[in-house]
């Protein structure tokens, strides 16, 4: 790893150096620990970029506690808990793999990599059939909430036929109209939506000036669906719940790829022996970030999936 | 990677030309050198050249702005030009100069050499910080490009939602990628400060400004990730209407305005708490006096960075918060003003009885107590909830916040940059040109920015393109202002230029400065120190005395012979 060898690392290394010691280093001691400082410090800036989205989802589900109640079903719980299980078992994995390293234990550190990496693949193969429902359900984020077969959508979830007032196939060709609010005002006057939430010409821009009246207001505006049951109308905004769950698993999905990237990294580093029990860092930093990557999902999971 | 190989000719390098010893300038040449460089010094320099890059443009854009001005009916520009051109200023100036200003320009400069470190801990990092800048930067000039962006800095929505020029999304894109830059920058000064300090250099035997630069590098690590969400979901917003911030779509355009400032608040102090260190150097040295409550000065830099999270809604007064977060907002933000009122005293204190020395470097400190002391105080008139509902969004706000950031932040900045300057390039600039230029400034700052206070308090609102007869006076006077200062930048650009080439030899410790810095040579070598430098207390300048011969300070002992 030559790359790692500062050129003035002669200037002023009077003891023998290791070759993945830095030139600015005292000690690979000292590398370690600060590697794996600023590692920490980076996990805690991942935190916090999700702590936002975490964040918007409490404000949502405080303010609306019915999108969430209702919407939650069309989400596979199944598939949700395979993935979880996936997860925890590449993060031991993981462990293993850096146990491996620390002991130099070569082919144990490929082999529990390349698991790892399987797992990161498989999760990512259930996320794509996840995604693939809600794609032809129509079950997406704001603007392309188009929900046009609930009733077909969602066999595997807990809910009833309720949905099948909403299930007959709208008009093709006003494919981007939301209707369902509509149909639900008019089927239960007392839901009252003076506006429909977005009038769209096919397929072009959403009219701006139509913001739904005390939707977003304070929770005691808001029309009070809390507690009805599943099977009752769809409430207003469902689709915020779908533009949360998208941000959070895309967001979540994209750290999974970027963790499997850097696993491929470690993997052919070990492949080319550059570890050793006397240097494993990245490997270890590598795990912590896998870790942390397992660490969201298993929270993401009850909070999307798991509501009732 | 610095490699010898490139043979391209380093041009004009600064201070390269007739420095007979090796040195981090000299040490290998071309342009490859540079852009490939892991040395912290050189990767402060190139960050020094792109935010003056980026100043050029924001100041440009202000003087335009304040020209525009000087009369109530359009002069320059339309309307839309006028909204797109406040935002650019607003944009650049905090997200490309005055964030990154002090800690990654000189920041990433001084700070190893203060620590006895050879580098940061994570050089290539640090690198990489650099190149996301300018990667920003890219961003920034491509939403010009594309049509501008007339959102405001804040890109609040559902301005940013709806509005009909092209140049949002990039900009928005560029300023996400900026936040990952200062990131990386903050997380490498952590660990460094952490794990790289010489033997002996103890916590509190840390020059202040490394105090400074440490509470800034927390803020930039725990803050950022936000504003990174924040504008992630705002591109989403915009490019696919996923409808969290965006009303029409079922989205909450306030819940925009806490996220953007739960980052953007904390980011107030990323910009003034490294000044603030940046002042504590200055004021000692230069009266010849150690500072006056050392602890003091370093746990309020703590204490600043840990108010700062938990007074965002301040803000928002006028948004429809609740009385009741409005009442616990405002009482939390007058707190801030405990730790600052901490500083300026301790600073006032350590002038006392000192042999103060009026060059350059301190008449910009004396102005930044000034200043900044206007700046601190009208905030408390922000923070008061009867005067706000008044005070929102009016010149009054404008002003309060240019006399800290410009009067606060870009006074030490240029403070900073003059102690440095001789380190840094191993020149002297002309000390006569400099308190020409610093006088300028500070007039045409005043004349500026006194003026809205009296204007916003009548009512001016801000970011108005046009204003009625009743104001035009303070209009003119303060675009008047703004040129004077205009033309102190000119000068200060003169004649640092000019000392890059026909400058006077920096001797080592110009000053007198007892941080390590001064121990080694100007400019350092590649390695910082050619010899162990001497951990001792950084504001005790009795064994300092000034060499008439050399034009600089050397170290003597208790007998008074040079050591």
């Amino acid at each position: 790893m030559d790359a790692q060898v500062h050129p003035h690392a002669d200037a002023h290394g009077a003891h023998a150096h290791s070759p993945h010691l830095q030139h600015h280093f005292d000690s690979l001691e000292q590398q370690f620990d600060s590697g794996k400082l600023g590692m920490w410090l980076f996990l805690a800036t991942e935190v916090l970029l999700f702590a936002g989205l975490f964040c918007a989802y409490s404000v949502y589900r405080a303010n609306h506690p019915e999108i969430f109640i209702y919407a939650h079903q069309f989400l596979d719980k199944f598939w949700g808990a395979v993935n979880t299980g996936i997860l925890i078992a590449s993060s031991l994995t993981m462990a293993w793999a850096v146990r491996c390293s620390q002991i130099g234990k070569q082919t144990g550190l490929v082999i529990c990599l390349c698991l790892t990496l399987l797992g990161g693949v498989g999760f990512l193969c259930v996320k794509y059939v996840e995604y693939k429902a809600k794609w032809e359900h129509g079950l997406l984020w704001a603007s392309q909430y188009n929900p046009s077969h609930h009733g077909e959508g969602h066999d595997e979830a807990a809910a009833g036929d309720g949905h099948e007032d909403h299930s007959e196939a709208p008009d093709p060709s006003a494919a981007h109209a939301a209707t369902p609010p509509a149909e639900a005002a008019a089927a239960d006057p007392a839901a009252v939506t003076p506006t429909v939430i977005m009038t769209t010409s096919a397929g072009v821009v959403v009219e701006r000036s139509k913001i739904l009246p005390a939707a977003m207001g304070p929770m005691e505006l808001a029309p009070d669906t809390t507690g009805h049951d599943l099977h009752g109308k769809e409430p207003q905004n469902v689709q915020t719940f779908f533009s949360i769950y998208f941000m959070m698993t895309g967001l979540h999905g994209v750290h999974v790829i970027i963790g499997m990237l850097a696993i491929a990294w470690v993997l052919i580093r070990s492949l080319k022996g550059h570890f050793s029990p006397a240097y494993f860092t990245p490997v270890d930093l590598v795990g912590l970030y896998w870790h942390l990557v397992d660490l969201i999902w298993i929270y993401l999971f009850p909070l999307l999936y798991l509501i009732h | 990677m610095a490699t010898q190989t490139s043979t391209i000719p380093a041009g004009g390098l600064a201070g390269a030309r007739d420095s007979a010893e090796k040195n981090y300038l000299n040490e290998s040449k071309g342009i490859l050198s540079w852009l490939t460089t892991l040395d912290h010094k050189r990767i402060g320099v190139m960050y020094l050249i792109c935010i003056l890059g980026a100043f050029f443009l924001g100041g440009m854009s202000a003087v335009l702005l304040r020209t525009e001005h000087l009369s109530g009916t359009p002069n320059l520009m339309e309307a839309d030009a006028y909204n797109k051109l406040f935002t650019l200023h607003g944009a650049v100036m905090i997200f490309l100069f005055i964030i990154p200003g002090i800690p990654a320009a000189l920041g990433n400069f001084v700070l190893p050499i203060m620590l006895g470190a050879k580098d940061v801990a994570f050089p290539r990092l640090n690198l990489c910080s650099w190149y996301l800048w300018v990667i920003g930067a890219v961003c920034a000039l491509l939403s010009l490009l594309l049509g501008g962006f007339d959102t405001g800095w804040t890109f609040y929505t559902p301005y940013s939602t709806s509005s009909p020029f092209q140049g949002v999304i990039p900009i928005v894109t560029g300023a996400f990628i900026l936040g990952f830059s200062s990131i990386f920058t903050g997380l490498n000064f952590i660990v460094t400060i952490h794990k790289l300090r010489a033997p002996g250099m103890g916590w509190f035997k840390m020059p202040l400004f490394l105090w400074g630069l440490y509470s800034t590098a927390l803020i930039q690590v725990l803050a950022t990730p936000v504003l990174g969400i924040t504008l992630l979901l705002l591109i989403v917003e915009r490019a696919l209407g996923v409808g969290i911030f965006d009303p029409a779509l079922g989205g909450d355009p306030v819940l925009f305005q806490h996220f953007f400032w739960f980052y953007s608040h904390p980011a107030v102090y990323i910009m003034i708490v490294p000044a603030m260190g940046v002042i504590s150097e200055l004021i000692s040295v230069f009266s010849r006096k150690h500072i006056f409550s050392y602890q003091f000065i370093a746990y309020s830099s703590i204490a600043i960075a840990a108010f700062g999270f938990i007074v965002w809604g301040h803000h928002m007064f006028t948004s429809g918060q609740s009385e009741l977060m409005n009442t616990i907002f405002s009482l939390l933000t007058f707190s801030v003003a405990i730790p600052s009122a901490i500083k300026v005293f301790n600073w006032t204190a350590t002038m006392y009885k000192g042999s103060i020395v009026f060059k350059t470097p301190q008449l910009y400190a004396l102005s930044f107590l000034f200043l900044f002391g206007i700046g601190g105080l009208t905030g408390l008139f922000l923070a008061t909830l009867s005067t706000d509902i008044h005070l929102h969004d009016t010149y009054f706000v404008v002003a309060h916040f240019h006399y800290v950031m410009f009067g606060g932040t870009v006074i030490a900045f240029l403070g900073a940059l003059h102690y440095w300057w001789p380190k840094m390039f191993g020149k002297m600039y002309n000390e006569n040109w400099g308190r020409v230029a610093c006088l300028l400034i500070f007039i045409g700052f005043n004349m500026t920015f006194f003026t809205q206070f009296a204007m916003g308090s009548q009512g001016m609102p801000r970011r108005y393109f046009n204003y009625t007869e009743g104001y035009t006076t303070y209009h003119v006077v303060s675009t008047i202002g703004s040129y004077i200062m205009a033309v102190g930048f000119f000068v200060i650009a003169g004649y640092l230029y000019y000392s890059l080439i026909r400058g006077r030899k920096a001797p080592d410790n110009p000053w007198g400065g007892a941080s390590l810095e001064w121990q080694t040579s100007s400019p350092p070598p590649v390695e910082n120190f050619k010899k162990d430098p001497i951990v001792g207390d950084p504001y005790d300048f009795s064994n300092l005395k000034y060499d008439p011969a050399i034009g600089g300070y050397v170290r003597v002992d208790a007998q008074g012979v040079a050591s």
